[in-house]
């Protein structure tokens, strides 16, 4: 992946926001305070803005970028979870504009392991974990097979709405959907629709490199 | 939507604008920063307390700071919680030499934020400790899940803790004071009308003329349970007899009450609530010593109540009617 397409991932990743505002913010009434894609969309317009200044920087340093900009705009749950876990991808980049995909899907790895332990969720408590969790599975074993990375993350893109969709039979467990009990069943969990947004990004921006 | 606002975008930062020009003998606000502190801070040496969260829930935090409660406070966007860099400002700010404590409620993304704050602050070398509120018995208490929310009894473990902190104690001593109230404490609420967060447009959820949201939260989040409209009678039993169960609670004990407005509910029914929950005490034996009526902890606009029990002890007693002095609580001296 290249610091371009980097930046290209957040860029469709913030248009897919704030396309889907009104329904993230709508999926988060149901089950919570009706903010998640305003949030999201918040912190994401800033990386945005900020994008003249980490177009050439190599992919630690825009991803410390992007991080660090999230943390501090997003606020929630949501801006705790993706600014430190954003971290916890910058310490794995190289220092450099360009680097392989085993090293890619060791960054999502770390990602992927920062917000269980921030969240100290699990598979099926309905959040975000439940799309990026079984995601990076996938994107692992895909590379392990030998199957080029465009493919796997395509397929990943395919299948990751209906992930987030299956959330909603699940119970929440962590987070504010938590507190409905048995009433958080039967809506899809905001934070794994988001999630579901960005794996789509990465398809369409990485998705055609290799 | 109608609201008294400019832009959606502009909410906090306005509101902050304003109640720093409505309380300027109280708070200053810290450059670039959403943390409001004490115009006068207080002596080096003592314990700083810092506490914040989404906004939105006027007059919590910014309300609390001052003489006897809170050293800074910390707003985040309407119900969202403050990003670590802004929780870090309202760290230093309150930092006199003896250490910080962070009172947080209990929310996913609180506790995240504040977790963060505080590895960032210690990192700077200023000692922080954490007591987080979890008072809702709406809420299941479980290992498992989130556990309960962190709702009105919040304004006790800053009137507790803060009036400790003011006489010197140590961070050790008022973390222990803030965590024996958070021991004790229980509320619950409910809400006949829902809110509208500004950023969203309209209201978060439908309530029918005749229906409530029982064990509501904060952040117009789904209650328990919806059910038929209550007297005001029947609401006091309902929500005491939730907590009463919960704390175990006995005739000739002590306790401290707030009945807390959730922001559209007029003072006229919450002095209705206040009677029956004091007669509902009496009729169980239960001694009523303080009680608090009005808005502390709201949730924009709207109606319904909750309402918090504080089983006391002398201590407790003494350091809850212990002088403070903050925007929206002033307490003189008690003569006994």
């Amino acid at each position: 992946m290249t610091n371009r397409e980097f930046a290209s991932l957040w860029l469709c990743f913030k248009r897919s926001v704030a396309d889907s505002r009104e329904y993230l913010n709508a999926l988060d009434a149901a089950i919570g305070d009706a903010d998640h894609g305003t949030n999201l969309q918040r912190g994401l317009d800033k990386v945005a803005a900020e994008r003249a200044a980490w177009g050439e920087l190599t992919l630690d340093a825009s991803c410390q970028r992007i991080a660090m900009t999230l943390l501090s705009t997003v606020g929630g749950a949501s801006g705790a979870l993706w600014g430190s876990g954003l971290l916890k991808s910058a310490a794995v980049l190289p220092n450099a504009l360009w680097c392989d995909e085993a090293t890619v899907a060791a960054a999502i790895g770390r990602f992927v392991g920062s917000v269980a332990e921030r969240g100290k969720a699990v598979i099926g408590d309905k959040t975000m974990l439940d799309v990026f969790l079984p995601a990076l599975h996938e994107l692992e074993a895909g590379l392990a097979r030998g199957q080029p990375f465009s493919q796997v993350v395509r397929q990943i893109a395919a299948d990751a709405g209906n992930w987030a969709r299956d959330t909603a039979a699940l119970q929440a467990k962590r987070g504010r959907a938590a507190y409905l009990g048995p009433r958080s069943v039967g809506h899809i969990d905001p934070g794994a629709w988001s999630s579901a947004l960005w794996w789509r990004c990465l398809a369409d921006s990485a998705g055609g490199g290799s | 939507m109608k609201k008294i606002i400019n832009q959606v975008e502009a909410v906090v930062d306005e509101a902050l604008t304003g109640l720093v020009r409505t309380f300027p003998q109280y708070l200053i606000r810290i450059p670039q920063s959403r943390v409001l502190a004490r115009a006068y801070p207080k002596p080096e040496g003592r314990v700083g307390l810092v506490s914040g969260g989404g906004s939105g829930h006027e007059p919590a935090h910014g309300g609390y700071v001052g003489y006897g409660m809170l050293d800074a406070a910390v707003a985040g966007e309407v119900f969202t919680s403050p990003t670590p860099d802004q929780i870090v400002e309202g760290i230093k700010a309150a930092d006199r030499g003896a250490g910080v404590l962070l009172v947080v409620k209990n929310y996913t993304g609180d506790i995240m934020n504040f977790d963060i704050a505080r590895e960032l602050a210690e990192s700077a070398g200023i000692t922080c400790a954490q007591v987080v509120v979890n008072d809702d018995v709406a809420v299941e208490d479980s290992l498992f899940t989130t556990g309960r929310r962190g709702i009105a009894g919040t304004i006790f473990v800053h009137k507790i803790a803060g009036a400790l902190a003011e006489q010197g104690a140590s961070l050790k001593e008022v973390q222990a004071v803030a965590e024996e109230v958070i021991a004790h404490v229980r509320s619950m609420g409910f809400a006949l009308t829902s809110c509208t967060v500004p950023a969203a447009g309209q209201p978060t959820f439908a309530l029918a003329d005749d229906e409530l949201e029982m064990g509501i939260g904060i952040h117009g989040e789904p209650g328990i349970a919806r059910q038929p409209m209550l007297s005001a009678r029947q609401l006091a039993d309902a929500l005491l007899k939730r907590i009463a169960a919960d704390l175990g609670l006995h005739a000739g004990q002590h306790v401290a009450a707030l009945i807390n407005g959730l922001g559209a509910s007029p003072l006229l029914e919450l002095s209705i609530l206040a009677g029956e929950v004091a007669h509902w005490l009496d009729q169980a034996g239960v001694v009523l010593d303080v009680m608090w009526t009005g808005e502390f902890m709201t949730s924009l606009e709207m109606a319904g109540a909750s309402v918090t029990l504080l089983p006391l002890d002398d201590r407790r007693r003494a350091l809850l009617l212990a002088a403070c002095d903050t925007p929206a609580l002033r307490q003189g001296l008690r003569h006994d």
